[in-house]
């Protein structure tokens, strides 16, 4: 494995953030430093950050090539904009951090994996219920009108974790990350002691580990159902996944602090798999499907079913950076 | 390629097989393919790679061309991975770096269309020499082997393997549930084809077990639990209560005479239901141990608690009758494990069109057995149901063998037994005896000589199915007699013919509980039942379970000369296990990466052998190396991927996937 290069000390190092397709839960994480985000300012300088400042795009094409010391992406990558700007960044900076779920893995707006770029067109122009568009006007990528003329991004097939798209150093996991491992990042970016290119930046062990819950845990598990947590009265002391609701932390990477479980809510998967796991969803159900109880094939189809949105559960924040990245997009076609 | 491997020198032999591979894959052209791939430095193909000059030409070539890496493309590993893996070693390699492909069953055997089953193997072998980069070293370990046996089964299977093994100095357990051994073997009157009475061969080994200072005989036990591994099982027996307690019991046998039921009422089980016993009783005159059992579910004192206990009164001062005698739980630990349970025989009211339960003097070959027996029911006469002697008998063969209806399988006793029947009734009634027989098989040592005998003696020989048994007469010589209606294809021409009473030769089937056997000792069965073993023809006594070996008729249906000739092999086989001191232990076990596990607990419930614990101060997951065998199944469950396989990491897998796909 190769490191980046080092960072030098001064002058004050440039630091970027920018957003892909994201809910805005990652800048969240930024501001969650609370005041602590004045010794940031204080260490770095923001060259672009377009949630909060008024850098523009030229800006920071103005820049030197690997001028930023690091650039924290979030956000998935699903349009031809913020392909560009991945690369651009990428260009700029020595250091690039996918920040969160959606950049590391896909995230939520993954999910989209399961239906075609038509259909979601389809459904968001065409017909869901509050939209009115009897001229079914369908967004352009460029329009004319009296000799002016405007564009709009175009929307992929498919949406695409960051390192599907430029190379990728560091990772931080969650939906959104905790300002504890953003902080820590960026303390380990400040430091110059780089890990590993690749390096996933919280710890690798599951999120057992971490639960309060962990003792309770039986060690001979099995279960004949599983509950939805809005169907199920959660006891507050005990493993989750042992009152029959489906919780991930065995499959997902720790470094939350069990934030769900503490909350009284299962885990459900938003940091991802350790180092050593190819396929998250793959990972996570292979470990539910083996706690089944019983040898019945009727009966254990009926406990699956249990399970009613198995790829929306075990592939929420993973879809594109699974194995299989999407639904064939002629089955998708067919279903929307 | 793995970067590790930047001095990569890899060996390639493929084996023609003589033609079995050769003739549908260009072995050829997957030698000269492999030889252009990175890291391969030499690449040859031979026509027998398992000969002694096959296996030389790897251990040359690792010497000479200072190979570091071997794969053979040949056969099922089930076979040869052993062999080569020991060419590998007399090289001086470590006998993991190897990779062998099966190109024989997994493609020549299955395919026909040469070019495709060519471009087949060249896929697998390139898959491998991928893969076998990223293999690591690897040491068996031994582990010590515990020098007691186990025999579950005391029919002769079971009693010759036990003599074997006492005979040669090792301890034996023989557990039986019935309460004497003897099996089915004791209730026979004659074997064919010499004639000689069962019980006078079989009692002297059955009373030389008793006597023999090795072997710890268990009679009413049954084997409730199994754990451990091959040289160190743990066996739990529970040994249901007899009540009469072994140690104090002289087999003088007065209780029986003493119990308050002076006339014996109870249907005989050993006697097929034909007698009637006491509910104090002994099995048969000769049986071991000889000491009488009591039946609790017919036992006055039992059901009312208001008995003289006359029992009790005639054993004396012996005190051996004990009432309140419980189960006892027996735990030990043996290093080999002989199963021989056994058959029953097939249930003939599965076959309605012969009658049996509805006519009564339709019998089964058993229940015959027991009617001819000079210590059976009748005392040896033959005695029909409705007190007749008969005049003329009709013996049926296949009853539930080579039938689509009922069983496929030849038994491959009924036909010597039904002529061994034949024999016998005609000399004790002087009946007219016709066998109904589909072919008849007299593959045995002078059975077919016996065949000849029988037909010499009159027996009348009639070759047909019978379609049906019925008691409706259409002349009036058919009346209150059975008709035995068959096509004799051999004059194409249907007969009914009548007789006084009609056996069944019916055929052998597996225990009913064979499948709880199967589970109980982890072993595989066939389809049909019956245990398998590891290999048809040249591991015909082991099980895919190491460790645990199969005699007689739980392995498929067979005469008392083969079960016993199997009883023999598998103490045998047991003996080498044993004698060998300690077994090496197949490195291809799953450990846990001790940093990384969560203790999230998934993989504990999983394993089939009970090889994961968990740690309380650590409070992470842990592998016995010894008791796993590698399946896997925790490490494809471990939802962190903590858990790892010595020859299946993902990484090698991953390679070799690659590896398959790389040209598609």
């Amino acid at each position: 494995m190769t490191k980046p290069a080092a960072v030098p000390k001064n002058p004050k190092p440039k630091v970027a953030f920018y957003w892909c397709a994201s809910c805005g839960g990652c800048e969240e994480t930024v501001l969650d430093l609370d005041e602590r985000v004045l010794d940031v300012v204080a260490a770095v300088d923001i060259v672009f950050w377009p949630v909060a400042l008024d850098f523009k795009r030229h800006d920071v094409e103005a820049l030197p090539d690997g001028s930023i010391l690091a650039a924290f992406v979030n956000g998935a990558v699903r349009t031809t904009e913020q392909e560009e700007m991945a690369h651009l960044l990428r260009k700029k900076a020595k250091v690039l951090v996918a920040l969160g779920s959606c950049a590391q893995l896909g995230g939520i707006a993954g999910l989209a994996n399961l239906s075609s770029r038509e259909g979601i067109l389809q459904s968001s122009y065409c017909e869901s219920p509050s939209t009115v568009n009897a001229e079914k006007v369908f967004p352009q990528t460029l329009y004319k009108e009296n000799g002016y003329s405007v564009s709009l991004p175009g929307l992929f097939e498919t949406v695409c974790s960051l390192d599907q798209v430029v190379d990728v150093d560091y990772y931080l996991p969650g939906c959104p990350p905790t300002p504890k491992l953003l902080w820590d990042a960026v303390h380990v970016l400040l430091g110059g002691e780089l890990p590993p290119k690749g390096t996933v930046l919280a710890p690798d062990r599951a999120l057992c580990e971490e639960c309060p819950r962990k003792d309770t845990r039986p060690e001979k598990l099995t279960l004949k159902e599983f509950k939805r947590p809005q169907d199920a009265v959660i006891d507050e002391a005990t493993c989750v996944l042992a009152q029959g609701v489906v919780c991930l932390g065995p499959a997902t990477r720790s470094g939350c602090e069990a934030l769900c479980p503490q909350g009284n809510m299962p885990c459900t998967g938003c940091f991802g798999p350790t180092s050593r796991v190819r396929d998250y969803g793959a990972k996570a159900l292979s470990a539910i499907s083996s706690i089944i109880d019983s040898n019945d094939p009727e009966e254990i189809e009926k406990i699956v079913h249990t399970v009613p949105d198995p790829v929306g559960t075990f592939y929420r924040y993973s879809l594109p950076a699974s194995l299989l990245r999407r639904k064939k997009i002629d089955e998708a076609l067919k279903t929307k | 390629m793995d970067a590790r491997n930047g001095d990569l020198r890899i060996g390639v032999y493929v084996c023609h097989c003589g033609t079995n591979i050769a003739a549908t894959v260009d072995v050829k052209a997957v030698a000269e393919y492999a030889a252009a791939l990175p890291g391969v430095v030499v690449s040859r193909e031979y026509k027998y790679m398992c000969s002694d000059p096959g296996q030389e030409l790897i251990r040359q070539d690792i010497v000479e061309l200072k190979l570091n890496r071997i794969v053979v493309a040949s056969c099922s590993p089930l076979l040869h991975e052993e062999t080569f893996r020991g060419a590998v070693a007399k090289g001086g390699l470590n006998p993991f770096c190897f990779q062998m492909v099966n190109i024989r069953e997994h493609d020549s055997w299955v395919h026909q269309d040469r070019q495709r089953a060519t471009e087949k193997a060249i896929a697998l072998v390139r898959a491998a020499i991928r893969r076998v980069a990223l293999h690591k070293p690897l040491e068996k370990k031994r582990v010590p082997i515990h020098p007691d046996v186990l025999i579950v089964g005391g029919g002769i299977a079971g009693i010759h393997a036990a003599l074997t093994l006492a005979n040669a100095g090792k301890h034996v357990y023989l557990v039986e549930r019935e309460p004497t051994i003897g099996g089915n073997m004791a209730k026979f009157d004659k074997t064919f084809p010499t004639l000689d009475c069962a019980a006078c061969i079989l009692t002297p080994k059955m009373t030389a077990v008793k006597k023999h200072p090795n072997i710890t005989l268990w009679t009413l036990s049954e084997v409730t639990e199994v754990q451990g591994y091959v040289g160190n099982f743990e066996i739990a027996v529970t040994r249901k209560p007899r009540y009469i307690n072994e140690d104090l019991c002289v087999g003088c046998l007065e209780c029986i005479e003493a119990c308050v039921y002076k006339q014996a009422k109870v249907p005989d089980e050993f006697n097929l239901g034909l007698g009637k016993r006491r509910p104090i009783y002994i099995s048969f005159p000769q049986a071991v141990p000889q000491i009488p059992v009591i039946d609790p579910e017919t036992c006055i004192d039992f059901k009312t608690g208001r008995c003289k206990k006359t029992c009790i009164e005639a054993c004396g001062d012996r005190h051996a009758v004990d009432l309140k005698q419980q189960p006892k739980q027996e735990t030990i630990k043996v290093g080999a494990i002989i199963l021989a349970t056994g058959y029953q025989t097939f249930d003939a009211r599965k076959v309605p069109d012969y009658g049996y339960g509805v006519y009564p003097n339709v019998y089964t070959a058993p229940e015959v057995e027991r009617l001819i027996n000079a210590s059976g029911p009748t005392g040896g006469e033959v005695i029909l149901r409705d007190g007749r002697k008969p005049q003329s008998i009709g013996i049926i063969h296949c009853v539930g063998s080579r039938d689509e209806n009922t069983n496929k399988w030849c038994s491959r006793v009924c036909c010597m037994y039904s002529l061994k029947l034949a024999h016998l009734l005609k000399e004790r009634t002087g009946a007219e005896v016709y066998n109904f027989y589909i072919d008849m098989r007299a593959a045995g040592k002078a059975y077919e000589e016996f065949y000849h005998k029988l037909l010499e003696e009159g027996v009348h020989m009639i070759r047909g199915r019978v379609a049906e048994v019925t008691d409706w007469a259409v002349t009036p010589e058919e009346e209150g007699k059975l008709v035995m209606r068959a096509e004799d294809t051999l004059i194409s021409f249907v007969r009914r013919v009548p007789v006084d009473m009609v056996v069944l030769s019916v055929g052998l089937v597996p225990h009913e509980d064979a499948k709880d056997v199967r589970r109980l000792f982890n072993i595989s069965c066939s389809s049909e039942g019956w245990f398998l073993e590891r290999h048809p023809k040249l591991a015909p006594v082991n099980t895919f379970t190491d460790g645990i070996f199969i005699a007689g008729a739980c392995q498929a249906p067979k005469d008392i000369p083969d079960a016993v000739g199997q009883a023999g092999s598998a103490a045998a086989e047991a003996m080498v296990l044993i004698d060998t001191g300690y077994v090496e232990m197949e490195p291809n076990t799953a450990y846990i990466l001790e940093e990384e596990c969560s203790g999230c607990k998934t993989c504990i419930p999983l394993c089939p052998y009970s090889a994961i614990t968990f740690l309380a101060d650590k409070k992470i997951a842990h592998i016995n190396e010894v008791l796993c065998k590698g399946c896997g199944t925790c490490v494809a469950a471990c939802p962190s991927g903590s858990i790892k396989q010595n020859l299946f990491e993902d990484e090698e897998i991953f390679e070799e996937i690659r590896g398959v796909l790389a040209n598609a």
